[in-house]
């Protein structure tokens, strides 16, 4: 398959880039739906994402993608090993899987292995693009147009961060924790609320209305169609940069401090705006605390609550049929009320 | 340089392109079978990138005549596939091929119609039936450069790059392929209009395939002037065309047009006819008159446009007029684009806008409710037939003829092992191999009543209308639609009943309601407009009956002021009319009052004066209405 475009030489698209960067740095945010005009380079930016992303150690060769520590007494169920067998581990690429469209269940999920049940006549699992995608990112393009039921497993799995199989008579169930990430344009149908609970953050990408930047991007795709090789190697600069901020970012997100009045600036917020539960909260200030991380900053303060409360807060709203303004907009007008003007 | 003196060319067709390109500068001459032709050659050169063609065309002689000459530009061999409207995903993107697999006793996949295509073109047939997510799964493949196999234990990744013919058979102006797959083509273009002598013969092609592989060869080597990208996307803002893609389609149609008239670098003219083939179909506005300059371009950054600065060293046939050295090459591609621009803009417009409403419902998951016995098959999944739902038996057994084998060798231990001997069933299906058929079902209707409750001329007829509504709501529970109730009197609207299917509900409601106070018209309306988008946005039909005198008194604000409140009544009856939903207004003063009539005018409504008489004839006239506001 071909090159993918490099990340940093998105031309715009701050608030998708940011969010998708967050979501590197803490994975724990918990998931980016990006919505958005056709042609604006979402799915362009969730596949470059790929490349900027520190590996990740695994046990070697599993195909679970089980972490050495927290995943070891797993791997040593799965493979009948001693409780305390030595395991070795390998660095691996971060997985970002794929979930196309006119997938079916059995590959998403795992089941039986095919091959080997029909040329060998073993029972074997083969696991499916939920365990590919463990402790990585889970891209699905085109949400919106995805089939009920694959949403509803996904859900299950989403929330629980494991898979459980039940079928062809055979019972595994293994860990599932990845990022969920998903692309759509509203106007081909609207996502179902509990899916979209699911995303810690969501972004709304349009079109550029400003010539030099639209120049720009028919600029930079023609060079990197015509040339793919040359063009990704006058931005491989700028691409280690934006890894080693996000590699910075996560070392660093641990000891970056949220003050009290910060996490009661967030309740009154989410007050105002009438969201439900509490994960609103919760995703912003983690998504507070992964943007201070990764601007190398000691401390949330209200600058970044700020910036990320509109992509954490956005879709959480309840409807309010009388009230036409969009959700951002509404957001705006509560983070003005409880901060003040900017 | 003087490539095209010096090749060995065959002399009859190769000035065709330049006369084509200069034909479209004084804009209206051009034949539109010359352009069509054109377009052919120019997706015969890059056809990956151009994505491809939309054709609005009936089937017929043009079309066929153009599909021919498309073929016979492209060399022998080259792909050529067909993808029926009901295509299955198998077909599409390929899978387990079970015929293969059972013969050969491993798994065998299948390639799909998106890979056989693979270096050629995909023909998709009756585009504006296309379902949306057939449209995605092709615009995945296009954007990916591969097919994603994710199938029935099949997982591939296989590359495959082709362009695609959109036979676009839309009648009227609400029907067109969808957004997304037009948005992946470089060419809309119609050939309904065409009568059949004008369209060209195979005879006397203007291209022929040599100067088609000449021009490929040449493609990858094709420079472009500076200013060019700005200038295309410069027109692309001015004509109000959003997409990213549109610029970028017309570079590399630019580009191939440079190619096809074997030429290394992109001139105006290229850049000219890319405007009016990929961009002024496009357009979405007219745009502004080039004299002064637009905007995006302030006046110090206009350079003449570089005809000659990167050509000097090659010999060109042609210059360009006098006076279009003194323009911007912004405006003279807008000038060039700007007679195709189609005519009817605004009706296309507000088309499009309904098209996105409607489509927008096809794609929400509750538009066509997903029921389990009822309605059209759409497929099968996997699923458990005793809990209601019907067994797909083919699907049942396609699944659960792989394991067979294995299941036969299990089974036969089993027996084995338990001493006992039974001849084993001719299939052995397990309960993960059933296989449930999906319906889908018309939309489901939402009726929402709107009732005028204030004392000046309702009152009397408070109970009548409460009778027509009651017998409406028999009629309505047997057809199984939703009604609501929304009353207004006093200072506001009050929802007396969210949608619902309850009778004994929406009848104590009602009865309950007492009557007197003002008339606050706009609130009615406006609740009963909200109320019907909500129900829209869940994938119903909403139809409104509105019971009125039109004698609107009280203010939206709830304050008294008859011209205020009229004022607001008829602003909150257009923007209803603007939501397009089917309505009725029925008239319940005393005599037909002009005030009830011109609200039905300003909503677009049918008015229905309510006759004196009993509320059976009236829930027969609304029955009636209401039915005939629906497809």
């Amino acid at each position: 398959m071909a090159k993918a475009f490099p990340f940093s030489a998105i031309v715009g698209q701050d608030d998708m880039k940011l969010s998708l960067l967050i979501a590197a740095v803490d994975q724990s945010v918990g998931g980016v739906m990006v919505f958005g005009d056709r042609g604006t380079g979402k799915s362009t930016a969730v596949r470059a994402l790929a490349a900027l992303l520190p590996p990740m150690r695994r046990v070697t060769g599993c195909r679970y993608n089980s972490d050495p520590v927290r995943d070891a007494a797993f791997h040593r169920e799965l493979n009948g090993l001693e409780a305390e067998a030595p395991l070795e581990d390998e660095d691996v690429a971060v997985p970002v899987v794929d979930l196309p469209l006119g997938a079916t269940e059995d590959r998403v999920v795992g089941a039986l292995d095919l091959e080997r049940a029909l040329t060998q006549g073993e029972k074997a699992f083969e696991p499916g693009l939920l365990a590919r995608a463990h402790r990585g990112f889970l891209y699905i393009d085109e949400v919106n147009l995805l089939e009920d039921h694959l949403v509803d497993l996904l859900l299950d799995v989403a929330a629980s961060g494991e898979n459980v199989v039940e079928r062809e008579g055979l019972s595994v169930r293994h860990p599932a924790k990845f990022v969920l990430v998903g692309s759509g344009n509203p106007e081909e149908g609207e996502l179902r609320p509990q899916l979209l609970d699911r995303f810690g953050l969501s972004v709304e990408v349009t079109t550029p209305k400003d010539l030099a930047v639209r120049v720009e991007v028919v600029r930079r795709r023609d060079a990197f169609e015509r040339d793919p090789a040359a063009f990704l190697a006058i931005w491989a600069e700028r691409e280690a940069g934006e890894a080693i901020r996000i590699r910075e970012g996560r070392e660093r997100l641990g000891e970056v401090e949220v003050p009290d009045a910060i996490v009661e600036t967030t309740a009154k917020l989410c007050l105002t705006l009438g969201t439900d539960g509490l994960r609103g909260e919760l995703v912003l200030i983690r998504a507070a605390r992964a943007l201070a991380a990764l601007e190398g900053d000691v401390e949330v303060d209200e600058g970044h609550i700020r910036r990320v409360a509109p992509m954490a807060l956005r879709h959480r709203l309840r409807r309010d049929p009388l009230d036409d303004s969009g959700s951002t907009v509404r957001v705006l007008r509560a983070i003005e009320e409880v901060l003040g003007p900017a | 340089m003087t490539t095209s003196a010096a090749s060995p060319r065959v002399p009859g067709p190769a000035p065709a392109a330049p006369m084509a390109a200069q034909a479209a500068e004084d804009g209206s001459a051009v034949d539109p079978w010359t352009d069509a032709a054109l377009v052919a050659a120019l997706v015969a050169v890059d056809p990956v990138g151009c994505g491809g063609v939309a054709i609005r065309a009936m089937p017929g002689p043009a079309r066929d005549a153009w599909m021919a000459l498309l073929r016979a530009l492209l060399p022998d061999g080259t792909p050529w596939r067909r993808i029926p409207v009901h295509v299955s995903d198998e077909r599409l993107l390929g899978g387990l091929d079970l015929t293969a697999t059972l013969h050969a006793g491993r798994p065998v996949a299948e390639r799909g119609i998106l890979v056989e295509a693979d270096g050629g073109i995909v023909i998709l047939a009756m585009a504006e039936r296309v379902a949306p997510a057939v449209a995605a799964k092709v615009g995945m493949v296009v954007d990916h450069g591969a097919v994603r196999v994710e199938r029935e234990g099949i997982t591939a990744v296989t590359p495959t790059r082709f362009g695609v013919i959109a036979l676009d058979e839309s009648m009227g102006p609400e029907e067109a392929p969808h957004d997304a797959l037009m948005d992946r083509l470089a060419f809309h273009m119609r050939l309904d209009g065409l009568r059949y002598t004008e369209v060209g013969d195979g005879d006397d092609p203007l291209f022929d395939r040599d100067q088609v592989i000449d021009a490929c060869q040449r493609l990858a080597a094709v420079t472009l002037p500076d200013k060019a990208i700005e200038a295309l996307c410069g027109a692309a803002l001015a004509m109000g065309v959003p997409s990213m893609r549109a610029p970028l389609f017309a570079l590399r149609v630019a580009r191939a047009a440079a190619a096809l008239d074997r030429r290394d670098a992109i001139s105006d003219e290229d850049l000219r006819l890319a405007a009016r083939l990929v961009l002024a179909p496009r357009a979405t506005m007219i745009p502004q008159q080039p004299e002064p300059p637009p905007e995006e371009q302030p006046p110090e950054d206009q350079p003449p446009p570089p005809p000659d600065q990167d050509s000097s060293d090659q010999d060109r046939d042609e210059q360009d007029p006098q006076d279009q050295m003194d323009k911007p090459l912004e405006d003279m591609i807008l000038e060039a684009a700007q007679a195709f621009i189609p005519p009817n803009l605004l009706e296309r417009l507000t088309a499009a806008a309904e098209r996105k409403r409607r489509s927008g419902m096809l794609g929400r998951s509750g538009a066509q409710r997903k029921t389990l016995t009822r309605g059209r098959p759409v497929g099968s999944r996997p699923g458990d037939p005793r809990a209601g739902a019907r067994l797909a038996l083919i699907d049942t057994l396609r699944s659960a003829a792989p394991w067979q084998p294995l299941r036969r060798q299990e089974a036969a231990r089993l027996m084995a092992a338990a001493g006992t001997d039974r001849p084993l069933p001719r299939v052995l299906v397990r309960r993960d191999d059933f296989r449930i058929t999906r319906f889908k079902r018309r939309a489901q209707s939402t009726i929402i009543f709107v009732v005028d409750a204030s004392g000046s001329a309702a009152m009397a007829r408070l109970g009548e209308a409460k009778g027509a509504v009651e017998l409406l709501l028999a009629d309505c529970y047997a057809r199984r639609d939703q009604v609501a109730l929304i009353a207004f009197r006093g200072r506001g609207a009050e929802t007396l009943l969210p949608p619902t299917r309850s009778l004994a509900r929406a009848k104590k409601r009602l009865a309950g309601f007492p009557g007197g106070g003002g008339t606050p018209l706009a609130a009615g309306i406006e609740a009963a407009h909200v109320m019907a988008e909500v129900a829209r946005t869940r994938g119903e039909t909403p139809s409104v009956v509105i019971m009125t005198d039109g004698r609107a008194n009280v203010t939206l604000e709830g304050i008294g002021g008859r011209a205020r409140a009229e004022e607001e009544a008829k602003a909150a009856a257009e923007q209803m009319r603007a939501i397009g939903v089917s309505t009725l207004v029925v008239d319940v003063s005393l005599r037909p009052h002009p005030k009830a009539e011109a609200l039905a005018k300003a909503m677009g409504a049918t008015y229905l004066p309510l006759p004196r008489g009993d509320a059976r004839s009236l829930s027969a006239a609304a029955q009636g209405a209401a039915s005939a506001g629906k497809d």
